[in-house]
């Protein structure tokens, strides 16, 4: 127990420094004494409680990033198999139209679900929460092991569906019913259930993980650090986090009634249905509805994985341009803003599934307010930018890779986002492009900028800065010349999801642009073997990073350890004076404040109030 | 953490914003399992309200009709079907049952840990009465014919939507059930006043522990009571 800790019962004024300032205590450095006692923390001993069954968030967020790095090289091969097929039409024989439809479905779900939502906030959201926020672990940290088990179990069984007869389903990543379960596409018995199953399962164990996310910000800060002197890092992750959490039991509903109608015949989603002939035992059933559910879910999750690099790419750029982050309150409303929005928009992919004119016009304009607050953001991290001391290291290569790539994809959106545009476009490579740039190489950016920036608290070890910017230009130019041309296909009207284009028009005006994107797929895939060499190889030889290689603020940096060991604090949690973002303060000796930082010591500098 | 430090917080909108906008916690006073409760069954609302949008979605897209509901539900006294009877005794038994666990948790507060203990166990029974008679309600339902896949009495999508989501419920209730159990024992046995570490979590009990189990138990009574509504009153 802290001797800081409230012990008298004296009243508990609930103030921050902030508001106190000049009246409770004449002492500049005054913070509140702390509301609760010190942590209990389960110490592991053997190696099973200390790596396997671990209850330290930090190897959990490591468990949680390298089971989804696995998923997401999977998906990267999959993502070949495709291409192949696409760029080369039956070059690789065992790539059959089945075949090639199990493979766009797993791969869409293990990007999106297993591999990004898991490593943003299984992963960051796991490593940086307590260091950030200044707490010794997360608050429930026994379910917080149980939570990555969940997840690791939802994976085995997910691979597991490669492995049984008929193999994967190939209903594509929405797995829209009646077909995900009818005979005729691929994996439509065991490939679907094993499917629902274990999202049925990552649904249960993120949730674990999520209560223990939201509540460790929300209540187990330290003295010092209100909400909004969090760093956007956090605040991204949490918003998420709490997305997830509305949005997920959609999908975990859908999932249930999707399962008993494959396995019992009810027709939840299933219409009075003929096949071969024949009229099923089905009937009376709304398709819709499940897409309905769907997308209640689907949409939120694409923020879900934009909102924790948003705040990511926010604490990168500050730090690597040495400039406060512009707009810090604009920057938070924001992340809130496009978060409760993103509940409204949901129907925006539903165009053309026949909806009420009405109903489409609400959604495109709903779809459109959001471009508000996300412009914002973007604004922002170009005014952040503006005349700042930056650092042209691979981390700011990534950032700036990142603003790029997410204003091209969010431009993309806006023409999406109309209804008049949309229903010419939405089954050609337009979409693919459009959400791949703004959900899948910008997260990505930002998740390899944020590995650059923290594998030196992680490990102790610097990555090699000359292997991360050919790392870099390989992703970047390679990620840029795979799908900006898609936005062409998109134009000439290639659809999307097609195994072959056979003797249309497009086969002979998109060769070449298939057969370009398949090989700019392939090098950028073994390009990312440089960023794999690079982790392998900085774990022995990198150069020691000491502590705060970057002159950060925040408080990840400040542990008496490098790398912070359990319990993260040593003997006494750190108190909070300032914001994550003090850079470059006139008046102050050094281009950096930190967070722990009391006013005392830096009493010439003409810090912003926070 | 002491009550008597939170007497002081300044109160309604002010205070609210006060909370938020002060540093280490947003609810003053509030332990960390209360909070996660309280935002696990936020998120467990928005699962039964798919449930029940998707029911209510259901129910009207069918072609076939939909079941009178007076009728299939009603119990046989001698030979006049009573509508509404089983379900009416179910809902007061569950209702019962709540009010037991809050006065549960007030005797907790108090360390009276024999009344605690007596009322949680009574919770418990209340809650497996009702499960009870919720098997007695689903096999008289599947003796006339009623399954997940058809319905002799109209529209399947009745059996289905009946069967999802009261056995989603059930189990709910069933998991609430076990706990009680187990959290009575806890009660008996003492844990609660001595700290015992749990088994599990070798984390130290807290008489909290009741009210946070208290919360799910009264979530799942106000879940029941729109169930009610929605499959019996509509």
């Amino acid at each position: 127990m802290s001797d800081e800790y409230n012990q008298e019962n004296k009243p508990l004024e609930a103030q921050s420094s902030e508001t106190m300032s000049g009246t409770p205590s004449k002492d500049i450095d005054y913070v509140r004494p702390a509301e609760l006692p010190e942590q209990d923390l389960y110490h592991g001993h053997s190696f099973i409680t200390k790596w396997i069954f671990c209850q330290d968030a930090k190897v959990i967020g490591v468990q949680y990033f390298l089971t989804a790095v696995f998923t997401g090289i999977v998906g990267l091969v999959l993502s070949w198999l495709m291409r192949l097929q696409l760029g080369y039409p039956e070059l690789v024989p065992f790539i059959t139209a089945e075949h090639y439809y199990q493979f766009v479905t797993m791969h869409g779900m293990i990007m999106v679900v297993y591999f990004l939502t898991a490593l943003f906030l299984g992963g960051f959201g796991n490593y940086l929460i307590p260091l950030m926020v200044g707490a010794r672990d997360m608050v429930f940290p026994y379910v917080n092991m149980v939570s990555f088990w969940m997840f690791f179990i939802a994976v085995c069984v997910l691979m597991a569906s490669f492995f049984v007869p008929g193999g994967p389903t190939g209903a594509g990543w929405t797995l829209y019913p009646p077909q995900a379960i009818l005979p005729g596409t691929p994996g439509s018995n065991m490939g679907i259930i094993l499917m629902l199953v274990s999202l049925s399962l990552f649904v249960i164990g993120f949730t674990m993980g999520g209560l223990n996310y939201i509540i460790t910000i929300l209540q187990a800060r330290t003295r010092g650090m209100t909400l909004m002197r969090m760093p956007l890092t956090i605040w991204g992750i949490f918003t998420a986090t709490a997305l997830a959490m509305l949005a997920f039991p959609a999908l975990l509903v859908s999932c249930i009634m999707m399962t008993l109608d494959k396995m019992l015949e009810t027709s939840f989603f299933m219409p009075t249905i003929l096949q071969a002939g024949e009229v099923l035992d089905y009937g009376g059933g709304s398709p819709i509805l499940f897409q309905h559910l769907f997308w209640f879910f689907g949409h939120p999750e694409v923020y879900i994985v934009a909102l924790p690099a948003f705040g990511i790419v926010s604490d990168l750029i500050s730090v690597h341009a040495r400039k406060n982050i512009f707009g810090y309150r604009m920057m938070v409303w924001a992340i809130v803003g496009i978060g409760a929005l993103s509940f409204f928009v949901w129907a925006h992919h539903m165009y053309v599934s026949g909806m009420n004119p009405w109903f489409g016009f609400f959604f495109a304009t709903t779809t459109l307010i959001i471009a508000v607050p996300t412009a914002l953001k973007v604004y922002n991290w170009i005014i952040t930018l503006f005349r700042a001391n930056i650092r042209m290291n691979t981390v700011m290569l990534f950032c700036l890779g990142f603003i790029v790539t997410f204003v091209n994809g969010g431009i993309t959106g806006i023409f999406l986002g109309n209804v008049a545009v949309d229903i010419p476009l939405s089954d050609t490579y337009f979409v693919i492009a459009h959400f791949h740039m703004v959900m899948g190489i910008a997260p990505l950016m930002v998740i390899m900028g944020a590995v650059y920036h923290w594998f030196p608290l992680v490990t102790g070890r610097m990555l090699s800065e000359k292997l991360g910017k050919w790392h870099f230009w390989f992703t970047f130019l390679g990620a840029y010349s795979i799908y900006f041309p898609m936005h062409y296909l998109g134009f000439i009207g290639v659809p999307r999801r097609y195994f072959e284009m056979y003797d249309s028009p497009y086969v002979t005006s998109a060769t070449g642009m298939n057969e370009f994107i398949t090989v700019a797929a392939l090098i950028v895939g073994f390009s990312q073997l440089i960023f794999i060499y690079n982790i392998v190889a900085s774990l022995s030889i990198g150069k020691p990073a000491g502590k705060n290689p970057w002159k950060a603020n925040s408080l990840e940096w400040l542990t008496p350890e490098v790398p912070p060991a359990h319990g993260n604090w040593g003997e006494k949690l750190p108190v909070i004076h300032r914001w994550p973002y003090d850079f470059n303060v006139p008046g102050a000796k050094e281009d950096y404040i930190t967070q722990t930082t009391p006013p005392s010591e830096v009493i010439s500098a003409e810090v912003e109030k926070t | 953490m002491s009550d008597n430090s939170l007497n002081n917080l300044p109160g309604g909108f002010k205070g609210m914003t006060h909370d938020m906008g002060s540093d280490q916690t947003a609810f003053k006073g509030v332990q960390w399992g209360k909070v996660m409760m309280w935002i696990f069954l936020l998120s467990d609302t928005f699962i039964f309200s798919c449930f029940l949008i998707s029911y209510m979605k259901g129910r009207t897209s069918t072609v076939m009709d939909w079941p009178n509901t007076s009728e299939v539900f009603s119990l046989h006294v001698g030979n006049v079907p009573v509508p509404l009877l089983l379900i009416a005794i179910m809902t007061f038994v569950l209702i019962t049952s709540s009010g037991t666990m809050a006065l549960a948790v007030k005797y907790g507060y108090e360390k009276n840990r024999k009344m605690c203990g007596w009322l949680i166990l009574a919770t418990a029974i209340g809650g497996l009465t009702f499960v009870g008679m919720q098997v007695f309600e689903w096999s008289k339902l599947i003796h006339e014919g009623v399954r997940p896949w058809e319905n002799p009495f109209g529209a399947k999508q009745f059996g289905s939507f009946f069967f999802m989501i009261t056995g989603f419920h059930g189990t709910h209730v069933s998991i609430g059930v076990i706990f009680l159990f187990i959290y009575a024992r806890k009660v008996f046995r003492g844990d609660f006043d001595n700290g015992k570490r749990g088994f599990f979590t070798t984390m130290k009990s807290d008489y909290v522990a009741i009210e946070i189990l208290g919360l799910y138990w009264h979530f799942v009574d106000l879940v029941w009571v729109f169930i009610f509504a929605f499959f019996y009153l509509w």
